[in-house]
């Protein structure tokens, strides 16, 4: 005790010492790893050896493009579907749930109790050929009579969304549960319509709420490849089917590595560009 | 025991039409099996500033809220001018609101708060920011147009709710306790900071407060609430003068209440046998049993006035500007107030035997106490 009384500065510190070690162990070690095998040359047989092998870069980005760009593009929209979806529903739990909020919220997270795998293979379930969805879109001639949901990219983007839904609505149902009511009141007050408050009032407010749940939901979803693989074709699969395939079945260590320090890159960029777009001063201001 | 609102009449020496800003007519609210306000006629003329008092729950703030458009009464008619506005969403009334909580937005700059209402009204670039900065020029904030609501003192943000409810020139300026969160020297300043401008601009002002001090000072006219209903309406002289109702008699100020029995045209008799004499107006018809009030401080103890009392002493404390008596008669307990005019006078002890008198103009009737709360 007597140490930590002298040395008072260093609390804030020691506090921090167990998750920077944690991080440090088990996050930042793995990924120096990775970059260091990202640069090597040889093949499983042979074994790998480091070699500065810059190639491997280039080739995961010529071989891999469209791979990378149906990637961010699925995960874009699917990002923007559970923003589209989920607001109405957090909107609404915060603001009318009153004493059912709770149980609202378990039901937004229930479908967490299943396993992910399960999940999506419920999917295939629900849009395969002869399913209920498929007749009723054939039906409503939404769908072609040959028309097809399961192995499309709607498919995909659609289990990505609904797979990642919890991401998007907790985050929105907190930024917008903060909101003081008598915000509103007082914009109603000041003329505002019901749509000019929510437009000037309950939507900024929230914005933090959105930015959370879009990065929450973006970053997962670009390198996700479940979804790919179980509801889409092998023109579906995204940049995580082939980094999966190279690491598990092809052994290919280098490429796969490299590869998901393109797909980091790529995130990265992605994140900052929103990041600037969403104005960072409404954020933290 | 209802006592239907006595409504007086317009103060004396106005000219001209009297113009009504805001007409309640039997507006009751209801809230499940709260009945919130009950049955509430009133009527607040242009220009004036008027105060809803009463205690905790009693329903002002939802009475405000019911002028506001945030609350629609379960039954009854609102008018603002001439104009029914039952149904009508607050954006749509002419009334703005300075909230309790002030409620300003948290996102947006001072300026931006102040040019909210503005700007929904649709008013034009070019004027509105020389009206804003007018705005804030009035409520002392020039130059804190920039700054957000909470790089500002409670009193900054006070004004600037004000401004933001003014700037929009309203029929009706609605004050829910917006002095309730400040010290005690920031509420006796902005009391008079808030009268000056409602003199200065000359919009309605309705005001609710519990604090009937706050009240007194500031209001033309003074609504007395009390379960949701108005016990009393008028100037802050008459309800402390002439108090109607035993509960606004004690709301306001301190009040002696002797429980009597009329006997006379302007004749109360105590229950000690003790004849007290008022002005015939202020029994205004009643019969049977009654309570007679008299205030503390327009009792003397040297005698001299009509009626009198007969008591001993039992506390005496000196307050500096006067010194309190309590004093016990065959009537019951008065309190009284004796001015300390000449230093050094000798007042009365604890135990000294002596004889109040008060005049009948300063004695006031009310119903009976006994029997009700
Ligand atoms: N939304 C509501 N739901 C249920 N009851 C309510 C609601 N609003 C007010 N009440 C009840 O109506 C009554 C009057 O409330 P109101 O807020 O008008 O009182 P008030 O005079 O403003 O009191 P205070 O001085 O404490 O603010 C109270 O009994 C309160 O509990
Ligand atoms: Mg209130």
């Amino acid at each position: 005790m007597g140490f930590l009384h002298r040395h008072r500065g260093l609390t804030p510190y020691l506090l921090l010492a167990p998750g920077v070690v944690w991080l440090g162990l088990f996050f930042l070690v793995p990924l120096g790893f990775l970059a260091y095998q990202s640069l090597e040359s040889g093949s499983i047989d042979f074994g790998y050896a480091f070699s500065w092998s810059w190639g491997n870069y280039w080739n995961a980005i010529r071989n891999y493009r469209g791979h990378f760009e149906r990637s961010l593009e699925y995960a874009g929209i699917a990002t923007v579907l559970a923003l589209v979806v989920s607001y109405p529903v957090a909107y609404w739990i915060a603001f009318r749930g009153g004493r059912w909020k709770n149980l609202l919220l378990l039901f937004i997270v229930a479908p967490f109790f299943v396993t992910y795998l399960i999940r999506t293979l419920a999917w295939q379930t629900i849009l395969a050929d002869h399913g209920l969805v498929v007749r009723t879109l054939h039906h409503l001639h939404v769908l072609g009579s040959t028309g097809r949901l399961l192995n499309t990219a709607t498919a995909v983007v659609a289990g990505i969304t609904y797979n990642f839904l919890p991401f998007m609505a907790l985050p929105l149902y907190v930024s917008l549960e903060q909101i003081d009511g008598r915000l509103i009141e007082a914009a109603e007050d000041l003329y505002a319509s019901r749509w000019k408050a929510f437009l000037r009032v309950t939507l900024p407010l929230s914005l933090p709420g959105v930015v959370a749940g879009t990065l929450l939901t973006f970053i997962p979803a670009a390198g996700d490849f479940i979804n790919a693989q179980l509801l889409g074709s092998p023109t579906n699969h995204m940049i995580g089917n082939v980094i999966q395939s190279k690491f598990l079945e092809l052994t290919d260590y280098p490429a796969a590595a490299s590869m998901s320090f393109v797909l980091m890159a790529a995130i990265i960029v992605a994140v900052l560009a929103y990041a600037r777009a969403v104005g960072t001063e409404q954020l933290t201001g | 025991m209802a006592v239907e609102p006595r409504v007086a009449p317009a103060p004396a020496g106005q000219t001209g039409p009297r113009i009504v800003d805001v007409r309640l007519e039997g507006v009751t609210k209801r809230f499940d099996d709260v009945v919130a306000v009950d049955d509430l006629s009133l009527e607040i003329e242009q220009g004036s500033f008027f105060a809803l008092l009463g205690p905790s729950g009693c329903g002002k703030t939802t009475t405000l809220r019911m002028i506001g458009g945030f609350e629609e009464p379960t039954s009854g008619t609102i008018f603002l001018g001439d104009r029914d506005v039952v149904g009508l969403p607050p954006y749509r009334r002419d009334v703005n609101t300075v909230f309790q909580s002030y409620a300003l937005f948290p996102h947006l700059s001072i300026f931006e708060n102040v040019a909210f209402g503005l700007r929904r009204q649709g008013a034009e670039r070019k004027g509105l920011r020389g009206r804003v900065l007018e705005m804030l020029h009035l409520v002392e904030l020039e130059g804190m147009e920039r700054r957000k609501p909470r790089q500002l003192s409670g009193g900054q943000q006070q004004r600037v709710a004000l401004a933001r409810a003014l700037v929009c020139s309203p029929r009706v300026l609605l004050l829910d306790e917006p002095l309730g969160a400040l010290d005690l020297k920031l509420r006796k300043q902005m009391q008079l900071f808030l009268k000056r401008i409602q003199h200065d601009i000359g919009i309605t002002f309705i005001h609710v407060t519990h604090d009937q001090e706050e009240a007194m000072t500031m209001a033309d006219r003074i609504a007395v609430m009390n379960k949701g209903r108005i016990d009393q309406l008028g100037s802050p002289d008459e309800l402390y003068e002439r108090p109607e109702t035993p509960f606004v008699a004690g709301f306001l100020g301190v009040s002696n209440l002797l429980p009597g029995t009329v006997a006379g045209a302007d004749v109360v008799r105590l229950d000690d046998g003790t004849q007290v004499h008022v002005a015939a107006e202020a029994l205004q018809g009643r019969t049977g049993r009654v309570a007679v009030g008299i205030r503390p401080e327009k009792i003397r103890i040297d005698g001299g006035d009509a009626n009198t009392l007969p008591g001993t002493v039992s506390e005496s404390a000196y307050v500096g500007v006067a010194t309190q008596y309590i004093v016990e008669t065959g009537s019951g307990r008065l309190t009284v107030y004796v001015q300390n005019v000449r230093p050094g006078a000798e007042g009365a002890a604890p135990g000294d035997r002596l004889t109040l008198s008060w005049s009948p103009d300063a004695t006031f009737v009310v119903d009976s106490t006994e029997g009700s709360a």
